[in-house]
């Protein structure tokens, strides 16, 4: 298909100033966040639900609806995964219909990162970039590295220095410079801000924070796509920084707008573990100052204290609805056990956030039982496999004989009946 | 009590490309009523009209987010380091 002219300019979300196309990513007046501003009317012309269908089976299906000027540079094979109707949890749950959207098997890296960093690579490239760089709780760092290496482009990634070792190993591998900072991940962004400011990179989540943001639209495209063109009842968002469940909204509207689904009625839930909670706690206080926090908790990788698009995801899930719920880390590791348990899919820590926060809001009668339930799985479980290690049954240990085998299932059973 | 501050792209035009500068105050308010005074327009930057900090703002003393501390009171002495750093995206 011909490539569109589709992006118009930057737009500050808060105080409507613009700015031309470049790698800057805050307001100079008001340091809000910029976000890239289409022109629908030529969108609109030309896209239908049959240009996108024939399109590539990945995130750049949506092409006309992201932010790059040529043809994607990497990520060919990035997103359009799987929508997991689930229907074992959903009796677990004691409802009628949950949706399971899976970028635990996203391609190359396991995780959604793998769509914005193939955006943001391919705008680097655009801009004229020859490194990449990210601050990152570690999916971004797995992402970052791995399309810097197949773009040829040098890497630095910035993470927080206790990071489980799936993500750092999981970056490593990659080649990029690896730089592990003694801190919390806010500090490891604000030193990064500081960074940014002095060497001359693409910062993924910094200064092509507006472009690389636009690809997480395209998880919520394919949700309504995957559904048959139309918008989910109920979508339960894991947040971090709070980018995610903003993008997955604009998602929606856009395609109403564009004439592709019906006016959505789709309310919006923020998942956060109770350790760092602060978009939950904004929502469940009615409060539209964040307080940031201190993280503690076994979900790394929502754990940010300062969340920077936290009053723009508050803003979502109060316009559409919605609520939001906290997770303790005893209830995340129970709810990656019950998703490997009833559906044979294992998530990372922030999938085991998702699921026990949509449980709870089930349970408080906040998401009815007879509505369809999206439930936003972004990584995998073996990037975070040391949480469930203490909780797992031990393997049967015997000698390679039939007899052993024989006493050793008679052990077993003798077991299960006591 | 003069302080060290650092100065964010954004509003080096306003500090004349400068990306630290020295200013002086018992606390933060004090802090920014002087920096308005050798930098004009660079409060409006960092506050609303109600003397709040920008939404969109971090600031530190000492790496320390200001919020943690005592928000536009939190006390200055000689040698501190103040930062301004504007909210940075991450996680999902």
């Amino acid at each position: 298909m011909e490539p569109l002219s589709n992006v118009r300019g930057l737009t500050c979300q808060e105080c409507k100033r613009s700015y031309p196309v470049s790698p800057v990513h805050v307001c100079e007046f008001c340091f809000g966040p910029l976000a890239v501003d289409y022109d629908y009317a030529a969108i609109r012309r030309v896209l239908t639900r049959a240009r996108i269908a024939s399109g590539p089976p990945s995130i750049w299906r949506y092409r006309d609806l992201l932010p790059i000027d040529g043809e994607p540079a990497v990520g060919g094979h990035v997103g359009f995964t799987p929508l997991v109707r689930a229907r074992n949890l959903a009796d677990e749950l004691g409802v009628r219909e949950v949706y399971l959207k899976n970028d635990s098997v996203c391609h190359p890296t396991w995780s959604f990162k793998d769509r914005v960093v193939a955006v943001a690579t391919t705008k680097a490239i655009e801009f004229g970039f020859d490194t990449m760089a990210c601050a990152s709780t570690g999916n971004l760092a797995n992402s970052v590295a791995a399309h810097a290496a197949l773009a040829r482009l040098h890497a630095y990634v910035f993470i927080p220095a206790d990071l489980e070792a799936g993500k750092v190993l999981g970056t490593q591998v990659y080649a990029p410079v690896l730089v592990t900072v003694e801190g919390t991940y806010d500090e490891v962004n604000r030193l990064c801000s500081e960074i940014a400011d002095r060497y001359h990179w693409a910062f993924a989540n910094i200064n092509l924070r507006a472009f690389y943001a636009e690809g997480s639209k395209t998880y919520g495209y394919e949700i309504a796509e995957q559904l048959g063109w139309r918008a989910p009842a109920h979508v339960v968002v894991p947040c971090a920084g709070g980018s995610l469940i903003t993008k997955i909204w604009k998602a929606l509207q856009e395609l109403h707008a564009l004439g592709l689904i019906e006016r959505p009625a789709t309310r919006m839930y923020a998942a956060q573990a109770e350790g760092c909670g602060p978009i939950v706690t904004m929502v469940k206080r009615d409060s539209d100052v964040l307080v940031p926090v201190k993280p503690r908790t076994i979900a790394k990788s929502l754990a940010i204290g300062n969340p920077a698009d936290g009053y723009q995801a508050y803003r979502v899930v109060k316009d559409s609805g919605g609520a939001a719920e906290h997770a303790t880390d005893e209830e995340i590791v129970e709810a990656m056990a019950l998703l490997a348990r009833t559906e044979g899919i294992f998530v990372e820590t922030a999938g085991g956030v998702t699921l026990a926060a949509t449980r709870k809001l089930i349970e408080q009668g906040r998401i009815p039982r007879d509505e369809p339930i999206v439930v936003c799985i972004t990584g995998s479980g073996l990037k975070t496999a040391e949480v469930m290690e203490s909780r797992l049954a031990q393997p049967v240990r015997i000698g390679p004989s039939l007899s052993a085998f024989d006493r050793a299932l008679a052990d077993l059973k003798s077991i299960t009946r006591a | 009590m003069p302080v060290v501050v650092r100065i964010p792209t954004p509003l080096r035009r306003i500090t004349n490309g400068a990306s630290e500068v020295v200013a002086k105050g018992k606390d933060v308010d004090e802090l920014i009523v002087d920096l308005e005074r050798q930098f004009p327009g660079l409060r409006e930057r960092l506050v609303e009209e109600s003397g709040e900090l920008r939404r969109f703002i971090n600031l530190y003393v000492n790496q320390e987010d200001v919020r943690f501390l005592s928000g536009r009171e939190t006390q200055l002495k000689d040698g501190d380091q103040v930062s301004i750093v504007p909210a940075i995206a991450g996680g999902a």
